[in-house]
């Protein structure tokens, strides 16, 4: 029962991360490079015009960074239940 | 030494170095034969999964077709890299802990159906074959555009090579001259770029070289000169772009799911020895699949800029040499429509006296920039090893899916593993000889071809693996039904939009929702999520050990060591 119990709590805890996960992804990409990107590119970042930029590499940096916020997570979270492999 | 000269040289020690690892990783059972012993590290299959997923197109067309299309390209920078979020969150640790040999064997098992195995088969086969012709017919390109050796004895050399190593060491030799392939493609692909940011921009840094500001001392922002330039002769703002934002969102949805549907992907994450090195390997993958695709933009700017500011208004005898070289190949073709003996390349395509082929972006580059010839050997020796590493990766899907998919898991269960590897190497011979015969014969479609393979998987492997992880109540039934209506639409949208096979090809006015072949992988993936989950609702609930197996592989503890079937 103990074990089903804590599968759970673990799993649900795995979908939290997933829901704000993804949700920057989602951001990132659909939201500043796709849907906003003509009001971002109002704004200039250096030489670039900022929706552009997200477009084509910040996007692509926060994919990376989000991977292994993920990775670290996960690790933390399989010690903390005694599932990690 | 001239350019051919260097050509055969660095492109000789590559191909050498293949072989020799292809000699030392030799696979000896069915485990190394399909999932490379089940032992790569982290560092390893991220290096092997970069190059695997960098082909020909990520290598060589992907810089100038952004070049071309400035703010559009984007779809291909966001949809080719975006893809590894979703299969370092929603796949690969889970298919891992699976801890079978193919997506095959997780959607027949899974499932419980043998009839979603073999659907599945034919999806990775469809998906796979199509895009093995583009790769090898890649190969005979670059043979010979550098060695001036006839393409179809290109592709016959490129065939030679990777059977060599796929049919020696399956996986495990494939993995291992992946990562070989993947240093000498990323540093073919950064030299030149660096050295073309240092001169335009004084940047050593392509990435930041892009958004400085040129190094002429006019101190105007790249973008801008580039935007200026770009409007001037008729074109698109660069930095804004031309395709209606609908479409644009559902290329690069599509992309981003196709990509983590790609059998050729997916089967990398089964080589690992445990559940977080998946997921810190689809990281370090990313990683180093981003330095190349957060380049491949500056290179974009870089040529465009230079391209427009040599030959816009100027007079065609006073082109340079590289530009006499490539006008030699009919990648660059030039008519005096006005009869002034100057260059008018503009958008209007009544007065436009220049067509350039994008592929000659990232190809003439390190000419245009007058960098030296190893440089431009180097990168011939970096586009083959992107075609072949790319090549091996879905030749081992296809093959994989004959001896263990079909012929192991359907036909002959009872079969030894002596006789399923010998059946893994038979079908992985003669599926280097299908594509290599492909490769020399391609359908005219190749490309149209290639989104299709995109489309595809989105719309069908993306989301029945995923319902299948975070569902549990998802049944045969749903995840068939859902696999069938999602294939039989795209194949639709696309032969009667794309290939003209269902009658005249209808203008894009007529597209549904406005949405273009290339994005339609998404419409498909969405409605392949409704109807699996529908009908569901209306059939039996999966036997029990199925849904305790879906518990199990939401838990990493336990991985087994891979279950080899014998």
């Amino acid at each position: 029962m103990k074990q089903i119990y804590s599968q759970k709590a673990y799993w649900n805890t795995n979908l939290k991360y997933l829901a704000i996960l993804l949700t920057v992804w989602f951001l990132c990409s659909y939201g500043f490079g796709i849907l906003l990107v003509d009001q971002l590119n109002q704004i200039n970042l250096g030489g670039f015009p900022l929706g552009f930029w997200f477009a084509q590499q910040g996007s692509i940096y926060i994919f990376v960074v989000l991977i292994f916020v993920y990775v670290r997570l996960m690790n933390n979270l399989d010690k903390k239940y005694g599932f990690d492999d | 030494m001239s350019v051919q000269v260097w050509t055969y040289l660095i492109v000789g020690i590559t191909f050498a170095l293949y072989i020799g690892i292809a000699i030392w990783s030799r696979a000896g059972s069915t485990k190394d034969f399909y999932v490379a012993g089940g032992g790569v590290s982290p560092l390893a299959n991220g290096m092997a999964t970069a190059a695997d997923w960098m082909s020909a197109a990520s290598f060589i067309s992907m810089a100038g077709i952004i070049s071309f299309t400035g703010y559009d390209g984007s779809v291909y920078l966001m949809g080719w890299t975006g893809g590894y979020v979703l299969l370092a969150l929603l796949l690969a640790p889970y298919l891992r802990k699976f801890g079978k040999f193919t997506v095959p064997d997780f959607i027949g098992d899974r499932y419980y159906s043998d009839t979603a195995r073999i659907v599945a088969v034919i999806c990775a086969l469809l998906v796979s074959f199509t895009y093995v012709a583009g790769q090898m017919r890649g190969v005979g390109v670059v043979f010979s555009r550098f060695l001036e050796v006839d393409i179809n004895t290109g592709v016959i050399i490129g065939m030679i090579i990777v059977l060599f190593y796929a049919v020696l060491g399956g996986m495990k030799g494939i993995t291992y001259t992946q990562v070989a392939q993947y240093c000498v493609l990323i540093f073919a692909f950064m030299v030149p770029a660096i050295f073309i940011s240092i001169q335009m921009t004084g940047n050593p840094i392509p990435q930041l070289g892009m958004s400085s500001t040129l190094n002429d001392g006019s101190d105007v922002y790249l973008l801008e000169k580039l935007n200026g330039l770009s409007t001037e002769l008729g074109f698109n703002e660069y930095t804004s772009g031309a395709k209606n934002k609908v479409d644009i969102f559902a290329i690069t949805l599509a992309l981003m799911a196709g990509t983590s549907g790609l059998p050729h992907v997916i089967v990398r994450f089964f080589t690992v020895k445990k559940v977080k090195d998946a997921r810190k390997s689809a990281g370090l993958a990313l990683l180093l699949i981003a330095i190349l695709y957060t380049t491949a933009p500056a290179v974009a700017v870089f040529a465009r800029v230079n391209l427009i500011e040599t030959v816009s208004d100027k007079p065609y005898i006073s082109m340079p040499e590289w530009f006499k070289n490539w006008e030699k190949t009919g990648l660059l073709t030039f008519e005096d429509k006005n009869q002034d003996g100057n260059i008018q390349y503009v958008a209007d395509a009544q007065i436009n006296e220049l067509k350039v082929d994008r592929d000659i972006m990232v190809l003439a580059n390190p000419e245009i920039a007058n960098l030296p010839a190893w440089v431009i050997a180097l990168v011939a020796a970096g586009s083959l090893a992107a075609a072949l590493s790319t090549a091996a990766g879905l030749l081992l899907v296809i093959s994989a899916s004959v001896s263990h998919d079909l012929i192991k898991k359907i036909f002959l269960p009872t079969i030894s593993e002596k006789r399923e590897l010998i059946a893994a190497r038979l079908s992985a011979v003669v599926a280097v000889c299908v594509a290599g015969y492909f490769g020399i014969n391609p359908p005219g479609f190749v490309a149209a071809v290639v989104a299709l393979a995109f489309g595809l998987a989105a719309a069908s492997f993306f989301p029945t693996i995923v319902l299948g992880i975070f569902y549990k109540r998802m049944n045969k039934e749903g995840a068939i039904s859902g696999m069938i209506v999602g294939i039989s639409l795209m194949l639709f949208y696309m032969a009667k939009f794309k290939l003209g096979w269902l009658g005249e090809t209808p203008p894009s006015s007529q597209w549904w929702f406005g949405i273009s072949p290339e994005g339609f992988g998404t419409v498909a993936m969405i409605i392949n999520f409704i109807v699996s989950l529908l009908v569901c609702q209306f059939t039996a609930a999966p036997p029990l050990e199925v849904q305790e197996m879906v518990q199990n592989i939401r838990i990493p503890k336990g991985s087994p060591e891979i279950i080899s079937n014998h």
